[in-house]
C-alpha cells in the first residue's frame, strides 16, 4: 500500500505539485490524467524518490521514503518498485537482450543462462521478436518504448509505475500495452500506477482515476463516476478529449 | 548594500562551495560501494579497455617525441657549453621520469578518456539512464562509477610506465641519429645517475593524478544538465579542470615527495 499525504514538490520557477493526497490499495490500478506538462512525470518520479519531495510523505509499506536520507534503505525500497521511463531511459551501450535482462542480475535470482529465455519471453509480451542482438539506438521510437516496458516489468515488481505507456504506439501494439498492463495486475497481482494523458487508456484499464489539475487531484473516482465529474478542470479535459477523438 | 560585482563573487563563491560539498559526498558513496558491493568485473575490464588500452597510441607518440626533443635541446646545449653532448640519457631520463612522463600522459588521458567519461555519463544523466539504474536494482555509483575509478587507478600508472620507456627510448634514438652518443653510454648515464627513488617519484604521483581524473570527469558527467548542449559543456569544463589540476597537484606533491626524500 502506498499513502501519500500532502506532497508538495516545486521547482526554482514554479510549484509543481501542491498538496497532493491519495492511498493506493494492494492490487489496485491508479491512473494519473492531465495535460501535458502539468506534473505527471514529477508526481510519478517523487514516488520512488527520484525526485525528493519539499514536504508531505510518502508511505510505502509502512516506511516513510520521502524523508527518508539512507540510501541503503531507500535502495531497498526501490526493489519492490518497477518504473518504465516517459523517453524509455534504455541503457545505449547495451544490446536490446542486456537491457533487458539488466534487473534480473540485482533483482532475481534467476541464473544468468536463463535470461535468454525470460528476455525473449517478456519481448514477446510487448510483441517483438529477433531484436535481442540490436542496440537501442538501432530501434524505433516506440520499439523503444515497448523494449523499455519489458525491462522494467521483467524482475516481476509488487507495484508498477508507468510514465505514458502507450504514448508514440500504433492501435495495435497499444492494445497489447492495454492488455500487459492489466494481466500484470490480474495474473500477478501487481499494484499498479499509469500516468497519462491519454483519458480513454485511463477509463478503460483504471480501478480508480485522478485527475491532476493545477498541482491538486481535483477528481479521484471510479471510470463511471469520473465522466460525471462536475469539475470544471475534468469536463474540459474530457471534452478535449473526445474531440480530438472523433 | 548591493554591489553587483559582490554580488558576482558571492555567487561564484557559493557555486564553488556547493560543487566541493557535493564531491565530497560522491567521494564518500564511491569509498562506501567500493568496499560493500562485489565487483562489476565486466564493466571494469570494459573501461580499462577504454581508458587504458584506446589511449596507447596517444601517449606512445606523445611520449616518444618528448624524448627526442628533450635529448635534442639537451645535445645542444650541451654542445654549445661542454663542446660535446654530455649526459644526455641522464637529463632525459631524469625529466622524463620524474616529470613529464606522468604529467604528459596524464594530460593525454584526462584529454581523450576523461572527456570521454563525462560525455558518456553526462548522457545518460540528461536521458534518465542514471534514474534507471536506481529502477533497476543497482546505483550509478556501484555500476559506473566505481569500475571507473579502478581503471583509471590501474591505467594510468601502467601507461605512465609505458609513456617512461619510450621517451627514453626515444631519446636515445635522436642521441645515436644526431648527437653520436652510443647507446651504452647513454645506458650507463641512466644507470649511474638514477636509481629507484626517481622513478618511484613519478609514478607515484600518477595515483593522485588518476584519482583526481576520475573524480573530476564523473562528478562532471553526474551534474549535467541541459540536453546536447549540457553534455558538451560540461565535457569541456571537465578536461579544463582536469588539465589545469594535474599542474597545479604535480608542483604540491612534487614538493611533498621532494620533503620526504622521494
Ligand atoms: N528538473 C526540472 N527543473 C525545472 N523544472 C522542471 C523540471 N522537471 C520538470 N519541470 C517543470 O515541471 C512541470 C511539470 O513537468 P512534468 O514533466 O512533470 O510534466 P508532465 O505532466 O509529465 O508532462 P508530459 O505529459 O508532457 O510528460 C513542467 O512545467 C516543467 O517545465
Ligand atoms: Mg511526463
Amino acid at each position: 500500500m502506498i499513502e501519500i499525504k500532502n506532497l508538495v514538490k516545486s521547482f526554482p520557477d514554479r510549484c509543481v505539485l501542491d498538496d497532493i493526497s491519495a492511498d493506493i490499495k494492494e492490487g489496485e490500478l491508479f491512473s494519473v490524467i492531465g495535460p501535458s506538462g502539468i506534473g505527471k512525470s514529477t508526481f510519478i518520479k517523487c514516488l520512488i524518490r527520484l525526485l525528493r519531495p519539499d514536504s508531505g510523505r510518502i508511505i510505502v509499506d509502512g516506511q516513510d521514503i520521502a524523508s527518508m536520507t539512507n540510501e541503503f534503505a531507500l535502495a531497498k525500497v526501490r526493489r519492490s518498485f518497477g518504473y518504465l521511463f516517459q523517453e524509455g531511459a534504455l541503457f545505449d551501450s547495451l544490446t536490446v537482450l542486456e537491457n533487458v535482462a539488466f534487473g534480473l542480475k540485482y533483482l532475481t535470482d534467476i541464473p544468468g543462462s536463463e535470461y535468454p529465455r525470460v528476455v525473449k519471453e517478456k519481448l514477446a509480451l510487448v510483441g517483438l521478436k529477433d531484436v535481442e542482438h540490436l542496440k537501442p539506438a538501432e530501434l524505433s521510437v516506440g520499439m523503444k518504448k515497448r523494449v523499455s516496458l519489458a525491462r522494467s516489468v521483467a524482475a516481476e515488481p509488487k507495484y508498477m509505475l508507468y510514465d505514458e505507456p502507450t504514448t508514440g504506439l500504433d492501435p495495435v501494439t497499444t492494445g497489447m500495452v492495454k492488455d500487459l498492463i492489466l494481466d500484470m495486475r490480474e495474473k500477478l497481482k501487481i499494484t499498479s500506477i499509469v500516468v497519462t494523458h491519454d483519458l480513454n487508456l485511463a477509463l478503460e484499464i483504471s480501478s480508480r482515476v485522478a485527475m491532476l489539475y493545477a498541482g491538486e487531484f481535483v477528481e479521484v473516482s471510479e471510470p463511471s463516476r469520473f465522466r460525471q465529474s462536475e469539475h470544471k478542470g475534468v469536463k474540459e479535459f474530457m471534452e478535449i478529449s473526445h474531440l480530438s477523438r472523433k | 548594500m548591493k554591489h553587483p560585482i559582490l554580488q558576482e563573487i558571492g555567487r561564484d563563491f557559493i557555486g564553488i562551495t556547493e560543487a566541493l560539498g557535493s564531491a565530497a559526498l560522491l567521494l564518500r558513496s564511491v569509498f562506501f560501494w567500493f568496499f560493500r558491493s562485489g565487483f562489476e568485473a565486466g564493466e571494469i575490464v570494459k573501461q580499462a579497455v577504454k581508458i587504458g588500452v584506446d589511449s596507447l597510441a596517444v601517449t606512445a607518440l606523445t611520449s616518444f617525441f618528448t624524448g627526442m626533443v628533450l635529448a635534442l635541446q639537451m645535445g645542444s646545449s650541451m654542445r654549445n657549453l661542454f663542446n660535446e653532448p654530455m649526459f644526455i640519457g641522464t637529463m632525459v631520463a631524469f625529466s622524463m621520469l620524474k616529470e613529464l612522463g606522468p604529467v604528459m600522459t596524464s594530460i593525454v588521458v584526462a584529454g581523450r578518456a576523461g572527456a570521454v567519461v563525462t560525455a558518456e555519463i553526462g548522457t545518460m544523466q540528461v536521458t534518465e539512464q542514471i534514474d534507471a539504474l536506481y529502477t533497476l536494482g543497482t546505483n550509478p555509483t556501484r555500476y559506473l562509477l566505481v569500475p571507473r575509478y579502478i581503471a583509471f587507478m590501474v591505467m594510468l600508472p601502467l601507461l605512465t610506465v609505458f609513456a617512461d620507456f619510450l621517451g627514453v627510448v626515444g631519446g636515445c634514438l635522436v642521441g645515436i641519429v644526431k648527437l653520436g652518443v652510443s647507446p651504452s653510454v647513454y645506458l650507463e648515464d641512466i644507470l649511474t645517475y638514477l636509481d629507484i627513488a626517481d622513478f618511484m617519484h613519478g609514478f607515484l604521483k600518477t595515483f593522485v593524478f588518476a584519482f583526481m581524473i576520475a573524480t573530476v570527469s564523473c562528478y562532471k558527467g553526474l551534474s549535467t544538465k541541459g540536453g546536447a548542449e549540457g553534455v558538451g559543456k560540461a565535457t569541456t569544463e571537465a578536461v579544463v579542470a582536469s588539465m589545469v589540476l594535474v599542474m597545479v597537484l604535480d608542483y604540491f606533491i612534487s614538493a611533498l615527495l621532494v620533503a620526504v626524500g622521494i
